[in-house]
């Protein structure tokens, strides 16, 4: 069972971790549009 | 689209969960391997997820040699970063699966070889694509792409045609499934998709909205202080002048 939950929560893991990649992209993003805004 | 992504992702969420219950409880148990062969429901739909994802890359690639289509490009980026992302998968589940089955972590088997030759064309095509600032860029990336696609049939039929440490395919290959089990899979594999489809939308959202901000900063280098300012009223990205 021990194989069973690593492989499942290893899966789940790297999943979180590109959302993860992906939320961290889009607020770098929204922060260079507000600054470009305030241009 | 705006209001169906919540409820879309609603359902994705719904759909993983049953598709999790169904995996580890509903599916029956295998006999020789017990439990453990229930990663099975998770390694064989990334694999083909990842297969998925990377065939439309393929198509993309192709389309943007032929059209010099911006759009092609971005879908060809988004497929290949979320495919690598379910191929990194198969490749983590893979060996879990293997140490207590065979034995072993790793074999340099032609499945298991081929699929981490998959994974790094796709690293490599993303890396390409992270650190070339060249114009010529989403060429090149395409052109690797074309090659790097050749590799996916190579790994799914490398178990039909040659005798390998990994199992021969279940489904269409002459293996016998449990009905019960195949369509345990086809649930997950289907949750999987919907997830896919998902994290392959906002990726394209993001990546697009990325573009439009670096030619507008391109833009805004270019032109001369002074020139009024109007502002895009869909994304609030600020124009100068109608140059856009």
């Amino acid at each position: 069972m021990t194989y069973l939950y690593a492989a499942y929560a290893a899966t789940w893991i790297i999943h979180v971790s590109y959302l993860g990649i992906l939320v961290r992209r889009y607020a770098r993003l929204r922060r260079e549009i507000e600054e470009l805004r305030k241009k | 689209m705006k209001r169906a992504f919540p409820i879309f992702g609603l359902l994705t969420g719904v759909l993983l969960s049953y598709a999790l219950y169904q995996a580890l409880v509903a599916a029956p148990t295998e006999q020789t391997m017990g439990d453990v062969q229930r990663i099975f429901y998770y390694h064989v739909p990334s694999a083909w997820t990842a297969f998925l994802l990377f065939l439309i890359n393929f198509v993309a690639s192709v389309v943007y040699l032929i059209r010099r289509n911006a759009k092609a490009d971005i879908v060809a980026l988004v497929t290949a970063e979320v495919g690598v992302v379910f191929c990194t998968v198969v490749l983590v589940t893979g060996p879990i699966w293997a140490r207590p089955v065979w034995g072993i972590w790793w074999t340099w088997d032609l499945r298991l070889t081929l699929t981490l030759v998959l994974w790094l064309i796709y690293v490599s095509y993303l890396m390409l694509r992270r650190f070339s600032s060249s114009a010529q860029t989403p060429l090149m990336a395409a052109v690797l792409a074309v090659f790097g696609a050749l590799d996916v049939p190579l790994v799914y039929f490398s178990i039909w045609f040659f005798r390998t440490q990994h199992p021969s395919p279940v489904i269409g290959g002459g293996g016998s499934l449990d009905p019960r089990m195949g369509r345990v899979l086809l649930i997950n594999w289907a949750a999987f998709l919907c997830f896919a489809v998902l994290v392959c939308w906002s990726r394209y959202q993001l990546e697009r909205v990325q573009r439009d901000l670096e030619e507008t900063q391109a833009l805004d280098a270019l032109l001369e202080p002074g020139v009024p300012e109007r502002r895009t009223p869909e994304r609030g990205i600020p124009e100068r002048g109608s140059s856009r």
